[in-house]
């Protein structure tokens, strides 16, 4: 009985999910392939003779109705085939899977620093409540989220990159270094993200926090004589970070906006400034493609912090009984 | 307390003076200004800090003290003039989906989804390319995304309302439906729309001078902070650190600003 509900709550997800799906791909079509209007024209410039520019759309496949465009596009993403480069001359999803493995890399680093950072910050504030520690973590990391990454990214280079020396400028490695030194090289760049994404999850996490230390059960708890050290752990924590996973699959689409700025400042070759050196270089099948892929990937997060939290928490799977 | 009691709090004093500031260095920066901040001087090039030029200067000898000030000029009317806009569409959107409800909301909340499922910058990026970077696009782009956003926040403020005794009576006295949602529902919605005003404010602070330091924002020979940054930020490892520091600490101050303000805001009346 209680599969049957699962399974119909999960396949309702899904639904929802690849409708949301759909809709985007619409929408980066429209914006990739009919906003710009004539594709040739807008790669060979303003000069180039009409003859050319119709054979070039012939060529690319630009020259046919916006609806079947649409159609071939996603048939060719149904079969795995994401579309051929314009820069390239060769197909898109090599490129797309190269760039995702060194973005997903750094979003690993950036997650490994900002989920214990910002939950046991959040946790402090709501241990100490009204005072002091509580404003700091509250306004200084609402304070932080609004900084761009740019920004942040331009003054932890200049503090730790070339003042202090701590720390390399440049994500890259040479070829053959070990996994330690690479990781090292990640540090910097996914401080600027750490930033942006520490002040929304502590908050969460303090917010969480504070309705499970007023909660009756914590109350109970105490009062039948458990020390607070396991009423912390036991009661309090299990149900105070629930929340606190849905935000961080909600920041994602940030996390995955910011690695534009993020790769382009510190020329990292991943998913984000592989969007915009094809945006920059009026490239449609890759900059779309790209764009699906963050889109995408975002909404297989959301799933996944859904399908983390029904295991995690008794009262979602009574709900879906 | 009255709200106006609950904003002189020493957080948003702090971010309103900094607003304040740069919004006097937007108004009125061509009499700050000490120098010419489009001059070039070609054999004062990358000169650091110092009397002369208190912020040193650029690649082409400009003045950075000036371009600083200037600056503010820009990022303060793409912004602004974006969450207007958005301000003005998104309320009337909220109000009337509010009011009517139907499928009109269904299809709001499911275009509000796509919409969030892409990064900002995704989306502005996206419809750059297309129509070509400039600040007038910048402004479209970012009211279109934030227009549906702020339509929420309107919308779930009129439902609340609509439940209030003063609405019903308003409909059985035969009012009009564009008198009841205008004259009626709107004065008494207008804290929590300003709250998402200035919310809103803030991230269109933050994606222009994305935008422009990606290259698709305002444009050369602007002295937009996120431009200069773009311009300069190769010259960190030469030591030239003066050409992007001021710039990302001017942007910093002015999101940490209104920041602040919003916060104080919502604390206030929210």
């Amino acid at each position: 009985m209680i599969g049957r509900g699962i399974l119909a709550a999960v396949f309702r997800r899904g639904a929802l999910s690849l409708l949301t799906l759909v809709l985007l791909s619409m929408v980066i079509f429209a914006g990739g392939q009919l906003l710009p209007g004539d594709v040739g024209r807008s790669i060979l410039g303003p000069l180039a003779d009409a003859r050319a520019v119709a054979a070039l759309n012939h060529q690319l496949g630009t020259d046919a109705p916006p609806v079947l465009m649409y159609l071939r596009w996603v048939g060719g993403l149904l079969h795995g085939y994401m579309g051929m480069s314009y820069a390239y001359r060769s197909p898109v999803a090599p490129f797309i899977g190269h760039a995702l493995t060194k973005s997903l890399a750094l979003a690993a680093v950036t997650l490994v620093i900002v989920i214990p950072l910002s939950i046991g910050a959040g946790i402090m504030a709501a241990l100490y409540r009204g005072r002091w520690q509580d404003r700091a973590v509250t306004l200084g990391g609402l304070s932080l989220t609004v900084v761009p990454e740019f920004v942040s990214g331009i003054l932890l280079i200049l503090v730790f990159g070339v003042w202090l020396r701590l720390l390399p400028i440049s994500a890259n490695t040479r070829p053959g270094t070990g996994l330690p030194e690479q990781l090292r090289h990640l540090i910097l760049p996914s401080l600027p993200l750490v930033l942006i994404l520490f002040g929304y999850i502590a908050r969460i996490a303090r917010a969480g926090m504070v309705e499970a230390l007023d909660a009756d059960y914590t109350r109970t708890a105490t009062l039948k004589g458990l020390r607070r050290r396991a009423v912390l752990f036991r009661h309090v924590l299990r149900n105070a970070l629930l929340p606190t996973i849905t935000v961080i699959a909600a920041q994602t689409s940030y996390l995955l906006g910011g690695l534009v700025v993020v790769e382009t400042l510190f020329r990292y070759q991943g998913i984000g400034s592989l969007i915009l050196t094809a945006a920059r270089g009026k490239d449609y099948p890759m900059m779309e493609a790209g764009i699906l892929t963050v889109g995408a990937a975002y909404i297989l997060s959301a799933i996944a912090a859904d399908m983390v939290i029904a295991a995690l928490d008794p009262r979602a799977k009574a709900a879906q009984r | 307390m009255k709200p106006l009691e609950r904003l002189a709090r020493p957080g948003f004093l702090l971010g309103f003076s900094i607003v304040l500031f740069w919004v006097i260095c937007a108004l009125f920066g061509g009499f700050l200004e000490p120098q010419n901040p489009y001059a070039d001087d070609l054999m004062n090039a990358l000169a650091p800090p110092s009397a002369a030029h208190w912020f040193g200067t650029d690649q082409i000898g400009r003045d950075i003290f000036s371009r600083i000030i200037a600056g503010a000029a820009p990022i303060l009317s793409v912004a602004p003039a974006a969450t207007f806009l958005a301000t003005l569409c998104g309320t009337a959107l909220g109000l009337v989906t509010g009011y009517a409800g139907g499928w009109i909301d269904a299809l709001l909340s499911r275009l509000i989804e796509v919409i969030l499922a892409l990064p900002l910058i995704v989306v502005a990026l996206l419809v750059l390319v297309a129509l070509g970077p400039s600040s007038l696009n910048v402004t479209l782009v970012i009211a279109l995304v934030f227009t549906p956003i702020i339509a929420r926040t309107v919308r779930s403020a009129t439902i609340t309302e609509c439940k209030l005794d003063y609405v019903p009576a308003a409909q059985l006295r035969d009012e009009g439906a564009l008198h009841i949602m205008f004259v009626e529902i709107l004065p008494n919605i207008l804290p929590p729309i300003m709250v998402e005003v200035t919310v809103r404010l803030g991230y269109a602070i933050f994606t222009v001078a994305s935008l422009s330091f990606l290259g698709f924002g305002i444009q050369p020979p602007s002295p937009d902070w996120g431009l200069t940054i773009a311009e300069n930020y190769g010259l960190i490892v030469g030591g030239y650190g003066w050409t992007v520091g001021f710039a990302a600490l001017a942007t910093a101050s002015l999101v940490v600003g209104v920041n602040l303000v919003a916060e104080g805001l919502a604390e206030a009346f929210g």
